[in-house]
């Protein structure tokens, strides 16, 4: 039996001090602005949500799923968490789970936890949910267009997290490499990720739009029309 | 919450348990994405031992106890933890009063 007893995440040594240092003050003052911005996002219905999310993604980063020959790669859940409970809450949730993996499991470096929030709580965030509201602007406002934005967009999450990597590697990586070396080992493998990675963003955004799509943010464009399916209109308007 | 919000809440719950203290024991053992990259690119042997490597789940495994029980339970208590810590922040967060209707 295989069990996946490794680090997933960015441990300490990659990268030096003074990168570290500055991933983490970014991480941080990421992270204080969404404690501030999230308030808007998060009430007590949306709240709950938000921590069962958290946990969602938690577990899912656990399950290493095949990719290529000896590869493996897990969710990041940036655009899942993004989509559901809006992307300034979606800092806080991802910088939980990061936080638990590397104080408790010793799973990402602790003076890398400033990186891995950049990386995958501020990166992944920011380009999945662009790319998911650029998309969710043009295609319909229906279920199958909100979930063809969130595929889309966390296909793309993983490679820009892997890219962004790279760019710090490239500022403060502990050895020197052809960049070119890193770029293309980095890019390929994680690009087949994101492909798993859009699976489970869609299997998730979806069970959930069938349930509640009233508590899905990203859907809020079609709630209007999901109220009058099935739900009483007073149950919902006060929401925003 | 409501019944439905928190029927949506209880089985979510219970799914992240599954997959944490379950169905994570059947995950891939192969190298991640990062690592295979770092091993190829040739700079994996940076990688240092977290401070936090003494901890009693370090590498999700109870004691270094290699078997179901012990990365079932560090899965759950993983999944715990991470409810407990970012629910209470965004509870926290939360706007009250009036907006809040119940859903």
């Amino acid at each position: 039996m295989c069990n996946k007893v490794r680090g997933v995440h960015v441990p300490d040594g990659f990268l030096d001090p003074a990168t570290s240092a500055t991933t983490g003050a970014l991480a941080a003052g990421t992270v204080a602005l969404a404690l501030t911005r999230a308030r808007a996002e998060l009430d007590d219905r949306t709240a709950p949500l938000a921590g069962l999310t958290a946990a969602f993604v938690f577990a899912g980063q656990m399950i290493n799923f095949p990719v290529a020959a000896g590869t493996s790669g897990h969710l990041i859940g940036a655009v899942l968490t993004a989509v559901l409970v809006g992307p300034w809450t979606a800092v806080l949730c991802m910088t939980a789970v990061l936080l638990v993996q590397a104080v408790l499991f010793a799973d990402g470096g602790l003076t890398a936890l400033g990186t891995n929030v950049t990386l995958m709580g501020l990166v992944a965030v920011l380009v999945g949910y662009g790319v998911f509201r650029g998309l969710a602007a043009v295609l319909p406002r229906t279920r199958t267009g909100v979930l063809a934005a969130s595929g889309v967009a966390a296909v793309l999450s993983v490679p820009a997290a892997a890219l962004a990597f790279v760019g710090l590697f490239a500022l403060g990586g502990t050895v020197d490499l052809a960049l070119g070396t890193v770029v293309s080992a980095m890019t390929g493998v994680h690009l087949l990720i994101g492909l798993g990675e859009a699976a489970i963003t869609v299997a998730v955004v979806g069970a959930v739009l069938a349930v509640r799509p009233d508590l899905v943010h990203g859907a809020r464009g079609m709630r209007a029309a999901a109220v009058l399916e099935d739900r009483r209109p007073a149950a919902t308007g006060a929401a925003r | 919450m409501s019944r439905r919000g928190r029927t949506l809440w209880v089985v979510g719950v219970v799914v992240a348990l599954l997959v944490a203290g379950v169905l994570s024991w059947y995950a891939s053992g192969s190298p991640d994405g990062l690592e295979w990259a770092a091993e190829r690119a040739g700079f994996a042997h940076t990688a240092e031992d977290s401070a936090a490597a003494g901890s009693p789940f370090a590498d999700y495994l109870w004691d270094g106890e290699e078997n179901r029980l012990s990365a079932g339970a560090s899965g759950v208590v993983g999944v715990l933890a991470t409810l407990g810590l970012a629910g209470g922040v965004t509870w926290l967060a939360r706007r009250r009063g009036a907006g809040s209707g119940q859903g």
